[in-house]
This record gives structure tokens, C-alpha cells and sequence, in this order.
């Protein structure tokens, strides 16, 4: 019961922050109601059992994604848009219709899935200790060892790319 | 061994593949030796196939090695396959063995040549093509290989491409050549629909039970593309004009090897031949009509090679006359010792114009008798040969032809009175030829004069060889007492046929030594007569030519063929297509479909163009329409 | 809680971002629309290792991460760099994307 009432709110706050995120005129708030949103997914991921990846989806988005959005927001001195969205009706209407079918499709896609059992999933080997720390870290450490470093890899190229394309006496006139 | 046929094409093939990829980075001599090492590699194969086949029962003489399939779709399939009987045996040994023998005279003739290696990948590509046709196991396989000689032909006739003269040659031996083609395509095609296949032995062996007018028919067509490849009436006019080409290729292609493919198919067929005595007859009368013809051009002619041209035309005629009385066996057999000693008289017709400077003329010659001796001599070989002269080896074929075209079931007496009177002639223009180049006194020019000089080993060794060929080359086929050419071909011919219905229907032994000695008589006549003209009294011909002016003039032009053809087909054809074809059909039609179709394309793209728009978000757009569309299909599909 | 509902609330979010894309002209924004997008996909991931009762799911969702905080690190760069050549963050005025 508590698991239900907890999902629809968390459902209702995610889906809310996000219409607010993509309607609102100020960009520094559009970033905040990201964070509500992002929060609310953190939400699911402990109801689902997800404990340690909520923590860290916290860490990582709101810690640092969602600091660095407000960093560029307020250092480009973003206000107030009077023209929010693409100028011309036609592809607003366009971007809509194309909205409302795609959503259309996907919920379709769920109930053809699973609610009329379309789909067919066996269930994975390890029932217990879900999405603790002990288990997520094996899996890292011995599976997805070589992707796992790749990914530092990547990171470290994304710092190094960040640094240079943000240099400011890195122009090619100069 | 039966699996090893198909090394017999690959070492010509292989051969034109280096010198034609590699050919410029090769000297002459390592080219030479290449090319005609890889023939030799063939002719070896095919004799140790010849022996092995030897070896086997007279009706079990038979090698097939398939490769693999071809094509198959639905009921059709036709294997890449080859055959080795003893008609393809024969073949075999002639186009490796004389083909041997030209690419080794190659190498002296075309010494210094800038195509040199260009020359010699053709000719191996010409017998690589040559071997599939007579290889072949199916009219595919052999319409492949028939079509490949007809590109090499071409090829190798505008050779000096830089000459306009040649290159027209060239192109009017493969525009006549295509007009028999397609008659034997036609009959390809009609040998599918009614037989569902294109095996020989499948075609073959179901042929009998064919409504005869479709026999008829599908003979008929394969005659017509014997007649374009085999330069019978109507389609002989591309050969004299083909002597543009290298004397070997003459000597190769266009008398010893290729133009006789016409002759080898219809024996191959010979099956469906003999079930249809319209299409028989038609053979015999236009092999026959031919013969007498090219002899009375070949008479007035003044070009040595033009001579030897026509006189090719005129023994292909007598092949057709063989095959179309019945008598294949004996075809063949002309087919053999005439390969033997035309491409001998070319080869020595070569060797005088590499004496002479490239003269042609043969009222520019005389007196060259004792200046090449080793050419005069077997010159003279070939001219007894092709007169049929005891023993050499014209003599037991022609006769044999001229005997069979009575005494065959299918012959007739004027066969045999018209056909000797054309041995007279063969052997008067040959003797003409031969008096009036080696005999008398010379007419060479001053200039040319000085250079004349034999030629070099290399060239006159294969003249040797192929005046000992044609000497003794007929001993393998004497009648009644040693026919062992005939005994092993005929299996071939008989396997689906009655042998009884060829029995000779009426003669005997005591008239066929008669015939036999008044063909001789009559070879001998001719000699004598062109001695007589171009020796003795020289002042003779002029006189004679001008109190008969009109037939001279006559055959002097070759009958105007060449200009009714002009007038009837060229011309009218010409001025279609200019009319029509071009300026209609080619201009509006063609071009305008293709500039329409770039100016749709122009005006789409022109449309097209906007949705490159530099807006990222239309672009978006699309990636979304397209996962709309992908999850479409995952629900709905 | 079936694993629907956490689907449905993922698609309903991904289309809200997607709307974003394409509707938003502030390339900051469609820069958050596609976190969001990231995001609902993650959520996706997440419930089905719950399905199933499998962690490689889970595992996925740190990938996804790693790959948006260095696309976010680069793309805000680039945002960056753009704006001082052009003064501005707008999408349709920044068309060097053309033929």
C-alpha cells in the first residue's frame, strides 16, 4: 500500500517537474525541476530494489551534472526568454503531433508487452540481495572489468576535450 | 586423366593472362617462348589424352570433365563441361599442334613489333577460346567459345589498329560474323525450347523424335552461323578483307583454326543433319556454290594473300560439300590436311613478304626461287598438296570428298563433275600463284630488291614441319586399305545414326580408282595450263583476259558482292539510322531519357536540398519519425 | 509495484524530453531534455534487473552515466565555445550544419 501510494507520488512529482522543466521561461529554473525530477527517479530506484545505484545516480547527477548546468546557466548570464520555443507554428505543431504518437506507441508497446503477456522474460538467476553494494561491485570488478576501465578512459578523454574546447586563447583566428 | 581436359584450355588462358598483364614489363623473347609454351603444354596434354582415349573401345571413346554448374534456374542448367571424343581429339591436336606451329613463327615475324606482347596474349586468348568450342559438352559452352574466336578474330584482323583500312576490315569480319551468330543463337534457342536442354548427347540422342521441319529448322539456323564463321555464300566477304591482319593470323585463324568451327559444328550435330535431307542438301549446294566461286575470284586476283583467302573460302566450301552428303568423317579429314597445308602456303606467303617488305602484289614478285629457297620449296609442298597431287595429303581427302559427293546416298553426279572441275581450278590459280611469284623474271622493286633474304630459322623450321604434314599427312586415311582416320571418327557420327543408310548407295571400286585418276589428270591440266600461261608465254593471260573482258572484269571485282552488298544493305541502313535511329530515336528518345531522368533528379534534389537545413531540430525530427516508425512496425508488423 | 507502471512513467518522461528536443530552442535545455531521456531510459533498465532479477541492468545504468557525465562535460563545453563566437545559445541561429 505504502509502495503504491509512494510510486504515484513520486510519478506525479517526476512527470510534473519534467513538463515544468521543458515549459518554463527561466533556464536556472528549468535546471531545478530537473533536479526534482531526477530525485523522483532516485525514488524508483530505491523502490525497486536499487539502493546503491539511487545513491549513486544522486552523487553524480545532482551532485555534479545538475552543478555544472548551473554553472554554464549563470555564467552565460541566461535570463528571462521571451522566444522559448522554435519560432514557427508548423513545427511546433509538427514537434506535438510527433510527441502524442511516439508516447501513443510506447504505452502501446507496454500494454502489447506485458499487459496482453506478449512478452516472454525468464527470470535471471539471483533472487536475493538485490542492488547492494557487495554484488554490484563483483559484478564490476569481474564481468565488466575491461568496460569498466574504458570508461575511466573515456572520462579522462572528456576532461581532457572539456578543458581544451573551453580555453578561451585556443581560437584558431589567434 | 579424363579429369585433367580442362588443363588443355587453362595453359592458353593462363598464357594470355601474363603476357596481357604482364606483357610490357616481358622481353620478346620470354613472351615468345611463354606463349607458345603454353600451347605446346596443351597440344601434350591432348596427345596424352589422345592415347588414353586410343586405348578404349571405339564405341566408349569418351571423356567428360565437368567443372561445376553453370547456371541452373528452373529446368535449365547448363554445366561448364568438356568433352574429349574423337572428334574433339582431332580438333584438339589440330588447333594446339598448327597453333604450335604459328605462335613459334610468330616469334620471327613479328620480331620488333610494338604489340608484340599484345599479339601474342591475343593468339593464346584466341586458342584458349578456340579449344573451348571444340571442347565444349554443350551448345553453351560452344556458342562461348564461338563467340571468344569471333572477338579474337577481330581483334587480331584490326591488330594494326592505326590503319584505317584494318580497322574497318576488322569491323566488317565481326558485323558479319554477329549476322550468323544470331542465326545460331536462334537455333540455340529453339534447341532449348523443343529439347529442354543443351547437352549434346541429351539434344542428340532425342532428335529423332522431332517433327522433321523442326530438324529442319533448327539446322538451318546453326547453318547460318556456320555460314558467317565458315565464309560461305552469303557471308564469306569479311575473309579476303580479314588477310588486314599478321600472316599468322591468317595462317592461325583465319584458314587453319577458326573458320573451320562452322564445319566442326555441323559434324558435331551431324545427328540432326541427317535427319533432314532439306538442310543436308542446302549445305552441300552452298558449300558447293561457294567453292566454285571463291576458285573463279581467286583466279584474277593479284594480292598473294587475297589468293590464299579465297582459295581458303573455296576449300571450306569443299568441307561443307563432305559434310553435306553424309560424309563427316571424310569433312573432317579435309578439315585436318587442309589446316595442314593452308596454314603452310600462309606461313610461306608470310615468309615472302618478310622477304620482300610487307609486298603483297604478286605482279612485283618473280624470280624468287633460287633468292628463298627454303620458302619456294615448301610453298611448292603446299601447292601439290592443295592441287591434290599423289601422295601428298590434299590428294586422299579432296578425292575422297569428290567420291563421297557421288556415291553417298545423299551426292549426285553433277556434285562430283562440278567438284573436280574446281580441283582444275584450285590447282591452276595456286600454280598461277606460285609460277608468278617464284618463277620468270623479277619484278621486285629496285629498292626492295636489295633486302631481299630468307628468313630466320625460327620462321622456316615450322615451314618444314608443316610441309612434312602436308606431305604425309593424308597416308592416315586410305580408302579400302588403311582408313583409320575414318574408323576413328566414325563412332562419333554413327552412335545415334544408322550406319546402314550411309553405305555408298551406288559405285564401286573400279570407278573410284577412275575418279581417282581423273581428278589427278585434272589437277595435273591446271598445273600444266598455269605453266603454259605464266611461264612459258606470259604475253598469254593478258590476251585471254581481254578477249573475254567482261568476265574478267567480272571477277576481277569479286562479282560486285561487295558493292550489291554496299547498295542493298549498307547503304539503306545507313541512311535509316541516320534518319531515324539517330536523329529521331537516339537524340529524343535516348538522350532524352537520360537528361529527363537528371532533370527529375535535379528538381528532387533541388526540393530535397531544403530539408538540409542546418536546423538541428528538424533533424531531430526525423530520428523521431523514424523511431515512430521502427516501433510501428514493432507493434503492428 | 508491476514493472508497467515504472514503463509507462519512463516512456511518459523520454516523450517529454523528446518534446523538449525538439520544441526548445535554448540548447541548454535540450542539453536537460536529453538528460532527461537518459534518464527515463535508466529507469527503464532499472526495472527490467528488478524483472528479471538480474544486476546486469544495473551495471548498464553506470555505463549510461559515465557516457552523460562526459557528454555533458563536452557538450556544455562546446556550448560554451559557441557562445563567445556567436553570442548566443540558440539552436536555430547556430546552422552550420547546412549543405
Amino acid at each position: 500500500m505504502l509502495e503504491t501510494v509512494l510510486f504515484f507520488a513520486l510519478a506525479l512529482l517526476a512527470v510534473t517537474a519534467a513538463i515544468g522543466m521543458i515549459v518554463h521561461r527561466s533556464p536556472v529554473y528549468s535546471v531545478l525541476m530537473l533536479i526534482i525530477t531526477l530525485f523522483s527517479i532516485a525514488g524508483f530506484y530505491v523502490l525497486l530494489n536499487a539502493p546503491f545505484v539511487a545513491a549513486v545516480h544522486m552523487i553524480v547527477y545532482a551532485g555534479a551534472i545538475i552543478v555544472l548546468f548551473l554553472f554554464v546557466v549563470m555564467l552565460l548570464d541566461l535570463r528571462h526568454e521571451s522566444d522559448r520555443f522554435t519560432l514557427t507554428k508548423f513545427s511546433r505543431v509538427l514537434a506535438f503531433i510527433a510527441f502524442l504518437v511516439f508516447l501513443g506507441e510506447a504505452i502501446l508497446l507496454v500494454k502489447v508487452a506485458f499487459i496482453d503477456g506478449g512478452l516472454d522474460i525468464g527470470l535471471g538467476g539471483q533472487v536475493s540481495q538485490l542492488g547492494d553494494t557487495p554484488s554490484i561491485g563483483k559484478l564490476l570488478f569481474t564481468a565488466y572489468l575491461l568496460p569498466f576501465e574504458i570508461a575511466s578512459v573515456l572520462l579522462l578523454v572528456a576532461i581532457i576535450g572539456a578543458v581544451i574546447l573551453a580555453k578561451q586563447n585556443l581560437k584558431p583566428s589567434q | 586423366m579424363q579429369d585433367y581436359i580442362w588443363l588443355i584450355p587453362f595453359f592458353p588462358l593462363l598464357g594470355f593472362l601474363i603476357n596481357g598483364l604482364l606483357g610490357k614489363y616481358l622481353s620478346e623473347k620470354v613472351i615468345g617462348i611463354l606463349g607458345s609454351a603454353m600451347v605446346f603444354l596443351s597440344f601434350s596434354t591432348a596427345v596424352v589424352l589422345f592415347f588414353q582415349l586410343t586405348q578404349l573401345d571405339p564405341e566408349n571413346r569418351l571423356f567428360i570433365n565437368t567443372l561445376y554448374t553453370w547456371m541452373a534456374t528452373g529446368s535449365f542448367s547448363a554445366d561448364v563441361a568438356f568433352r574429349f571424343d574423337a572428334l574433339s581429339a582431332v580438333m584438339v591436336l589440330v588447333v594446339t599442334g598448327v597453333g604450335f606451329l604459328i605462335h613459334v613463327y610468330s616469334i620471327g615475324y613479328m620480331h620488333g613489333d610494338r604489340g608484340f606482347a599484345r599479339f601474342f596474349s591475343f593468339l593464346n586468348l584466341f586458342t584458349f577460346a578456340m579449344l573451348l568450342l571444340v571442347l565444349g559438352n554443350n551448345f553453351l559452352i560452344m556458342f562461348l567459345g564461338w563467340e571468344g574466336v569471333g572477338l579474337c578474330s577481330y581483334l587480331l584482323i584490326g591488330f594494326w589498329y592505326e590503319n584505317p583500312e584494318y580497322a574497318y576490315a576488322g569491323n566488317k569480319a565481326f558485323i558479319v560474323n554477329r549476322i550468323g551468330d544470331f542465326g545460331f543463337l536462334i537455333g540455340i534457342f529453339m534447341i532449348f525450347g523443343y529439347f529442354g536442354s543443351l547437352n549434346f548427347d541429351t539434344v542428340l540422342s532425342a532428335a529423332g523424335m522431332q517433327p522433321e521441319w523442326v530438324i529442319t529448322t533448327i539446322c538451318l539456323l546453326l547453318f547460318v552461323g556456320a555460314t558467317g564463321k565458315s565464309a560461305q555464300i552469303p557471308l564469306y566477304v569479311w575473309l579476303p578483307d580479314a588477310m588486314a591482319g599478321p600472316t599468322p593470323v591468317s595462317a592461325l585463324i583465319h584458314a587453319a583454326t577458326m573458320v573451320t568451327a562452322g564445319v566442326y559444328m555441323i559434324c558435331r550435330t551431324s545427328a540432326m543433319y541427317v535427319l533432314s535431307e532439306v538442310a543436308l542438301s542446302v549445305v552441300a549446294i552452298i558449300g558447293l556454290l561457294t567453292a566454285l566461286m571463291a576458285a573463279t575470284i581467286a583466279i584474277t586476283s593479284k594480292d598473294i594473300k587475297k589468293v590464299l583467302a579465297y582459295s581458303t573460302v573455296s576449300q571450306l566450301g569443299y568441307m561443307f560439300l563432305a559434310a553435306g552428303v553424309g560424309a563427316f568423317a571424310t569433312a573432317i579429314f579435309h578439315l585436318m590436311t587442309h589446316a595442314f597445308f593452308k596454314a603452310l602456303m600462309f606461313l610461306a606467303a608470310g615468309s615472302v613478304m618478310h622477304a620482300l617488305s610487307n609486298e603483297t602484289n604478286i605482279d612485283k614478285m618473280g624470280g624468287l626461287k633460287n633468292k628463298i629457297g627454303t620458302t619456294y620449296r615448301t610453298f611448292w609442298v603446299g601447292g601439290l598438296a592443295i592441287s591434290g597431287i599423289l601422295p601428298f595429303a590434299g590428294f586422299f581427302s579432296k578425292d575422297e570428298i569428290l567420291w563421297k559427293a557421288f556415291s553417298s546416298p545423299f551426292g549426285s553426279t553433277v556434285f562430283w563433275a562440278v567438284g573436280t572441275l574446281i580441283a582444275g581450278l584450285t590447282a591452276f590459280y595456286m600454280w598461277r600463284m606460285i609460277y608468278t611469284v617464284f618463277y620468270g623474271e623479277s619484278r621486285v622493286d629496285k629498292e626492295v630488291a636489295l633486302h631481299i633474304h630468307e628468313s630466320p630459322k625460327v620462321m622456316t623450321v615450322p615451314l618444314i614441319v608443316l610441309a612434312a604434314l602436308s606431305t604425309v599427312g593424308g597416308l592416315v586415311n586410305i580408302p579400302h586399305y588403311f582408313p583409320m582416320f575414318e574408323h576413328f571418327l566414325d563412332p562419333v557420327f554413327m552412335k545415334y545414326i544408322n550406319p546402314a543408310a550411309f553405305e555408298a548407295s551406288h559405285g564401286s571400286f573400279g570407278l573410284e580408282l577412275t575418279f581417282a585418276a581423273i581428278s589427278l589428270v585434272v589437277a595435273f591440266t591446271g598445273i600444266w595450263l598455269a605453266k603454259v600461261m605464266y611461264v612459258q608465254r606470259r604475253e598469254l593471260p593478258d590476251k585471254i583476259a581481254s578477249s573475254v573482258k567482261g568476265l574478267y572484269t567480272l571477277l576481277f571485282n569479286k562479282y560486285y558482292v561487295d558493292e550489291l552488298y554496299d547498295k542493298i544493305i549498307v547503304k539503306p541502313f545507313v541512311k535509316v539510322s541516320d534518319a531515324f535511329f539517330y536523329a529521331f530515336f537516339d537524340v529524343k528518345i535516348i538522350d532524352g531519357i537520360v537528361n529527363g531522368s537528371a532533370k527529375i533528379m535535379d528538381s528532387i534534389a533541388g526540393v530535397l536540398r531544403r530539408s538540409h537545413s542546418g536546423v538541428v531540430q528538424f533533424y531531430a525530427l526525423s530520428l523521431v519519425v523514424g523511431a515512430i516508425a521502427l516501433f510501428g512496425y514493432l507493434i503492428f508488423g | 509495484m508491476p514493472i508497467e507502471y515504472y514503463l509507462i512513467v519512463a516512456a511518459i518522461l523520454f516523450s517529454i524530453g523528446v518534446l523538449g528536443v525538439l520544441t526548445r530552442r535554448n540548447a541548454i535545455i535540450v542539453f536537460l531534455c536529453i538528460e532527461l531521456m537518459l534518464n527515463a531510459v535508466n529507469l527503464t533498465l532499472v526495472a527490467f534487473s528488478n524483472h528479471v532479477q538480474n544486476l546486469d541492468g544495473q551495471v548498464f545504468v553506470f555505463f549510461v552515466m559515465i557516457v552523460a557525465a562526459a557528454e555533458v562535460a563536452v557538450g556544455l563545453a562546446l556550448i560554451v565555445a559557441i557562445f563567445r563566437q556567436k553570442e548566443t545559445v540558440y539552436v536555430d541561429e547556430i546552422n552550420l550544419m547546412k549543405w
